[in-house]
């Protein structure tokens, strides 16, 4: 143990330089916050992950940003347990019929002021599994949407920018 | 002796490859089921059709699989999971979709259908509604029992789904699981499909098996059209398999150390995983690896320079995974969660039919790879380590060895990788109807099964697709009796069963 904790501290970090925050996650964002909830919020958001049917792929990149390159955590990013801990819900999947009480239940339950992130093509409109009798087809079919992070699934950068883009969004105007 | 030859039949579906397929009588029916609750057969999938049900089993020791069908003239066929408790969840959800019954069965609750869909029966064109009762739990009853319900939002990064336990004080008595909520009807989206929209379906059907999920449905299509994929696409499919299997077993290994508490071993197996994850990306431009195996072959050969990125990555593993073993091995608040904690025994998961390191954990010699012996890796070298344990921490330690010899086996491919063709033409149609081909493919956590019959036109007619977990979640209930509470995570997260994969 002791040798892979020095080599920990011995060889430089893995973190990476900040990627720039995205243009067009921003304007799309920009329209749709409300001013009056930005000035209640700090440098900081806490964000409750909900899988409203994913196919786990996003939920594994989302695993990512924890990772030592990425390093969430410095930007004042975190992962908590329960929504009412939460100013971000992030929501993968097609939202399925199953699980849309479930996350309309997990939005009640999030404090305002509240953003709600909609990660992957399957959460923008039902993506590949559009059209089925057991989905809905995107998250903002059940529950209102912020910002939308397209892929399939979205690379830990590209979520990264578009939670850069949110943080930015609300700290700026504080 | 092979495996219809015990069972009476009515006669063989010629078109059904690679092995035979074929339809019995209510006798040959119960045989089957008496073959399987014998231990002498071990039910492989369980599927529906409207107006049929199908069992693919098969034989340990000879590695033959066969597919029995009994046609519902009724709309019922006699259950399979009254006798045989492993066909249950299955029994269930051709209830769900398809309305079918099972004459007989002891357990009729719904599964997949949480009475959200709008419609029951969706795969069949049957309007009949169903019980809309709320979803009965199984009692447990006693003194001084209090029942905890957890999900289907749970309090980490994970899929959904909810576990009911009945606990005495913190010793659990009972754990019994409802899935389904990852249900996207993927298997009614197959219908009709192209074989090209229906491959990328097949990659989606749980994120971390993309790569198993996409080498089995176009196993299963080159086996219904009697092609073969070329020596090179079959060597880029394992690379891209193994290299599934070490990001996965990397990452899990980390999680698993993490629920005990142990963070260092989750950030220094997270940093090998992303190393793997970047590999994967600079060789074959995703970083989950979708889309890349297609029927046929690859869509694409590896990039220039993804051998030397993987070399690089097999070095450093090399350089730095030995000493997470150590540590592992050497860390005494570790191994105190891990050992003798959430036991699965022999006797279910021979029953079970359990893959991956749920079985052979627990003494079940069984892997895809090898039993089946697909290619590439008829002409690779490898072992598939056993344990007896049956514990968590005999869950990682063969983890650890399955990461050992995936490396070995990437090693081997990028050896014998060469130039050549990495796609085989698909012919336009059949040119005489329908076709059905199946394949069992070995994913990091066992093996997936993928049955299909296309049209003259190649499209989807019926698909279904059979995750390793189906056989697993069953047995995690099993596991954690008698276990507390708190060492749920680790017992869950040792096993790490899909639920989109078993949802569908
Ligand atoms: S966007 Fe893609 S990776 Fe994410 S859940 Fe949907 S299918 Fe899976």
């Amino acid at each position: 143990m002791r040798k892979t904790l020095l080599e920990s501290l011995t060889h430089g970090s893995l973190t990476e330089p900040a990627p720039a925050p995205d243009e067009a996650a921003l304007s799309e964002l920009a329209a749709k916050v409300d001013r009056a909830a930005q000035a209640r919020l700090g440098r900081s958001l806490a964000i409750r992950e909900v899988d409203a049917g994913s196919c786990n792929g996003c939920e594994l990149e989302i695993h990512a940003l924890s990772n030592a390159f990425y390093d969430i955590e410095r930007f004042g990013l975190r992962f908590v347990a329960s929504p009412r801990h939460a100013d971000v819900l992030l929501v993968t999947g097609p939202v399925t019929k199953n699980m849309r009480q479930a996350l309309e239940r997990t939005y009640n339950a999030t404090p305002d002021p509240k953003w709600v992130v909609a990660v992957g093509g399957c959460a923008i409109d039902g993506g590949i599994f559009r059209g089925s009798y057991a989905c809905v087809g995107g998250v903002s079919e059940a529950i209102p949407v912020d910002l939308h992070i397209k892929g399939c699934p979205p690379s830990p950068t590209d979520l990264l920018k578009g939670l850069l883009a949110l943080l930015e969004h609300v700290g700026c105007k504080r | 002796m092979g495996i219809l030859d015990s069972i009476s039949h009515v006669h063989t579906a010629s078109s059904h490859r690679p092995w035979p397929r074929a339809v019995v009588t209510e006798a040959g029916w119960q045989a089957a089921i008496d073959r399987l609750v014998e231990g002498r057969l071990t039910l492989l999938g369980f599927w529906g059709e409207p107006t049929a049900v199908h069992m693919a089993m098969l034989d340990g020791g000879s590695a033959e699989i066969a597919v029995v069908t009994y046609a519902c003239t009724a709309g019922t066929f006699p259950s399979v999971a009254s006798r045989h408790p492993p066909a249950l969840r299955l029994e269930r959800t051709i209830h769900d979709l398809f309305g079918l019954v099972p004459a007989a069965a002891d357990d009729l609750r719904p599964w997949l259908d949480h009475g959200a869909w709008g419609k029951s029966y969706p795969l069949s064109d049957r309007n009949a509604s169903r019980d809309v009762r709320p979803y009965q739990f199984l009692p447990a009853e006693g003194e001084a029992l209090h029942q905890v319900a957890v999900g289907p939002v749970h309090a980490g990064i994970i899929e959904p789904g909810h576990f009911r336990f009945t606990a005495n004080g913190e010793h659990v008595v009972r754990l019994e699981q409802w899935l389904g909520y990852t249900h996207k009807g993927i298997e009614q989206l197959m219908q009709g499909a192209s074989l090209e929209a229906a491959a990328k379906l097949a990659n989606r059907i749980s994120g971390d098996s993309a790569v198993a999920y996409a080498f089995a449905f176009a196993s299963a299509v080159e086996a219904a059209l009697q092609i073969e994929a070329p020596r090179q696409a079959t060597l880029l499919r394992a690379l891209m398999a193994e290299l599934e299997r070490l990001a996965n077993h990397l990452g899990d290994i980390g999680a698993i150390c993490n629920d005990a508490s142990f963070a260092l071993m989750h950030a220094q197996t997270g940093i090998l995983r992303e190393r793997c994850l970047r590999a994967a990306n600079v060789a074959f431009g995703h970083r989950l690896m979708m889309d890349v195996i297609v029927p046929g072959g690859v869509a694409r050969d590896i990039a220039p320079d993804g051998v030397a990125a993987l070399r690089a990555l097999l070095a450093e593993l090399r350089k730095v995974f030995p000493r997470l073993i150590e540590l592992y091995d050497n860390t005494a608040s570790l191994q105190d969660r891990t050992v003798t904690t959430g036991i699965v025994k022999a006797e279910y998961v021979r029953q079970f039919g359990a893959g991956g390191y749920v079985g052979r954990a627990s003494g079940r010699n069984f892997d895809a790879r090898r039993a089946m012996a697909y290619p590439p890796y008829d002409a690779l070298s490898f072992e598939v380590p056993v344990l007896e344990a049956g514990d968590v921490n005999a869950r990682v330690w063969i983890r650890i060895r399955e990461v050992e010899q995936s490396a070995g086996l990437i090693e081997q491919i990028l050896d014998q990788l060469g130039p050549g063709g990495f796609e085989t033409a698909l012919p336009a149609g059949t040119g005489h109807g329908a076709c059905e081909g199946m394949a069992l493919i070995e994913a990091f956590r066992g093996d997936v099964l993928v049955w299909l019959r296309l049209d003259g036109e190649l499209r989807g007619e019926r698909c279904h697709l059979r995750d390793a977990s189906w056989f697993q979640w069953p047995l995690l209930e099993t596991a954690i009796e008698g276990n507390i509470i708190a060492d749920f995570p680790l017992c869950n997260k040792s096993f790490n069963c899909s639920y989109s994969g078993a949802d569908l």
